[in-house]
């Protein structure tokens, strides 16, 4: 008798395991029967309203089967929040048909690694559907032959893997605003994530074209909608480190983040790492396009307008305890993140006084260049106010700003490239929030 | 009608695109020169494909296809085709405001427009053909692309004296002279 039809177990739970095991039957049939459909949306619901109630011990009932593909446990919770632009509200509901953005929820990561489904997202029309045998990367402009490749012979190609992070250059742009709102740092920091990134090196593929004297820019361009598409400084740090990826955390992309090809190049701003990636055409000047004229661009205080300010800058936060969080009095190991995108982060540094004393947090291996990296600092709260900040310094030299210093410079107006030293303010309660200190 | 013209062609947009701005990059040559890299993979793209896909149009006019469009007839297809999302004078939303702005990028309240911000024509074009109408994208003819393009330059500059005493050949959208473009790209 199979083990699905064994009325051993009774409850929610068997009920649980149950459904799962009937959608892995029919699954494994490869039946398309009514009845399979049926026990399937029967079974969605179930988890999406939250009903499953674990045995009283789950050492007396047996557990569910194998499945095809993985998801995490129903008690986990974890989600990437919506939004759009500055000063829109952040949520889905209402708000979801303008959403354009999803933040990650860096408050609930452990070590450096961002789910694939937890993600941040930015698109600019949607995410694609793209069938992966009918795409194709085209290279052309100059070069000695324009070229086609499919995503198998891509895959054929040489790979290499990186851990790096991505983080959307408009990360923390709320951030630039006079006041600030009771954010969590979702809010304020969840547009950067860490993937380990697969594909073949862009001067792999430039070699195969052949790339012609005076090629100093390259417009990628995406399959999307929007046609999304960025011109790109062929470097010398570009063509040693730009790759065509077909991979994130050991499976495809996600198509939210470029199935079935993206551009990757670590360390630059988000939206540079072109998405759906169909084109790639080689010039002697940037192309110009609205991305990098009308959007990513950062104005100054005097009206001009920065461009092509493409690293993302050394920046660090403390993830734990963050905004909106209750804590209470006791041992606490404070957590959080660091990164740069000019290489390694060489220190951070945590204060709880506000900024006047600092003491050096530790670095959690793996430390990786242009990638999130893990600092932690043991701390006993005793019940007074206090406020937390992380700096970190990149291997440059280069130390992480306050927001003063960042806001001098810089005016309030840039909308891109936040990087400052953030605060969260504890109260006499408990309660963690968002504050400029 | 103006001296900016009621109509764009190809040969005024070119004009308008013109570059004044001094970017720096990095000149990279060719590395092996072993073609298709030793991996036999991958093949020639075809003249019609390249064609096929080649859709930006760079600040010097490379790329424009042939074609024109008048102010009136550009502001029939805005009317049409964008005012429901920009509104009916590209100053409404409840999408990207298009219109106005000059002189706000030093204020409290910076308002980024086509007219206060975009510092290329040819960019405006180009976007219009690859992304508009945000939910028909890849739609509009040549022509009306060209109509759209002058119907929203002339909501952005028929008030500029200065503008339309330019000769055709030398115009630039109206920021080009304040956007700068060094950065980490150039001082690679």
């Amino acid at each position: 008798m199979p083990r699905n039809e064994k009325p051993t177990a009774n409850g929610p739970a068997a009920d649980y395991a149950r459904d799962r095991m009937v959608s892995r039957r029919r699954f494994l049939a490869g039946t398309v029967s009514l009845a399979g459909l049926a026990a399937t949306t029967m079974m969605i619901p179930r988890l999406h309203a939250q009903e499953v109630k674990p045995p009283e011990d789950p050492m007396r009932v047996p557990g569910a089967l194998p499945r095809p593909y993985g998801d995490r446990s129903p008690f986990v919770k974890s989600a990437r929040v919506g939004g759009a632009g500055p000063g829109a509200p952040h949520g889905w509901g209402e708000n979801a048909p303008n959403n354009f953005n999803s933040w990650t929820p860096l408050q609930d990561l452990h070590g450096i690694v961002t789910p694939s489904s937890l993600h941040f997202e930015r698109h600019h029309n949607g995410v694609p559907l793209i069938d992966p045998a009918r795409h194709r990367l085209l290279i052309h402009g100059l070069v000695n032959r324009p070229m086609i490749f499919s995503l198998d012979e891509l895959e054929r190609l040489p790979a290499v893997s990186r851990i790096a992070f991505l983080e959307c250059s408009g990360n923390s742009h709320d951030l630039w605003l006079p006041n600030a709102p009771d954010f969590t740092v979702q809010d304020t920091h969840g547009l950067t994530s860490t993937s380990e990134w697969t594909g073949v090196k862009l001067s792999t593929l430039l070699e195969a074209v052949g790339v012609q004297r005076g090629a100093s820019w390259m417009l990628a361009e995406g399959s999307d909608a929007a046609g999304m598409d960025r011109s790109v400084p062929l470097t010398d740090e570009v063509l040693q480190e730009a790759m065509i990826c077909y991979g994130q955390n050991g499976e495809a992309l996600r198509p939210e983040q470029g199935y079935p090809l993206r551009l990757f190049l670590p360390g630059y701003e988000g939206n540079i790492n072109v998405k759906w990636l169909r084109r790639l055409k080689l010039g002697t000047a940037p192309f110009m396009t609205r991305e990098e004229t009308s959007k990513y661009t950062d104005l100054m205080p005097d009206g001009k307008a920065y461009q092509f300010s493409l690293v993302m800058e050394a920046k660090s936060v403390i993830t734990s305890p963050s905004g909106r969080q209750q804590i209470h009095p006791g041992f606490h190991e404070i957590r959080g993140l660091a990164w740069s995108g000019r290489g390694r982060v060489t220190k951070a540094e945590v204060s709880v006084d506000g900024g006047r004393t600092w003491q050096p947090a530790r670095l959690q291996e793996p430390i990786l260049p242009k990638c999130h990296t893990r600092f932690l600092l043991p701390w006993r709260w005793n019940g007074q106010e206090a406020v937390l900040q992380s700096r970190c310094t990149d291997e440059t030299g280069y130390v992480q700003p306050t927001r003063q210093e960042l806001v001098k410079v810089r005016g309030t107006k840039s909308v891109f490239h936040y990087n400052a030293i953030q605060s969260w303010g504890v109260e006499r309660d408990g309660r963690v929030r968002h504050i400029y200190a | 009608m103006d001296g900016y013209g009621t109509s764009m062609r190809k040969s005024l947009l070119i004009g308008i695109g013109t570059l004044a701005i001094g970017l720096a990059w990095c000149v990279w040559t060719a590395g092996s020169a072993e073609e298709g890299g030793g991996y036999g993979l991958g093949r020639t793209a075809t003249d019609e494909e390249i064609r096929a896909w080649n859709i930006d149009v760079s600040p010097t006019g490379e790329g424009l296809p042939s074609g024109q469009g008048t102010v009136k007839q550009g502001a029939q297809v805005f009317a049409a085709k964008c005012a429901m999302c920009h509104g009916p004078t590209g100053t409404e939303g409840p999408k990207d405001r298009l219109v106005g702005g000059q002189g706000t990028l030093t204020t409290a309240k910076p308002v980024k427009t086509i007219g206060s911000y975009w510092p290329y024509a040819t960019t405006l074009w180009d976007y219009i053909r690859r992304a508009m109408p945000f939910d028909h994208p890849g739609t509009l003819t040549s022509d009306e692309i060209y109509g759209v393009t002058a119907y929203v330059l002339f909501l952005n500059l028929i008030d500029r004296s200065d503008v339309a005493s330019r000769s055709g050949g030398s115009r630039s959208g109206p920021r080009r002279k304040s956007v700068f473009g060094t950065g980490d790209a150039g001082e690679a």
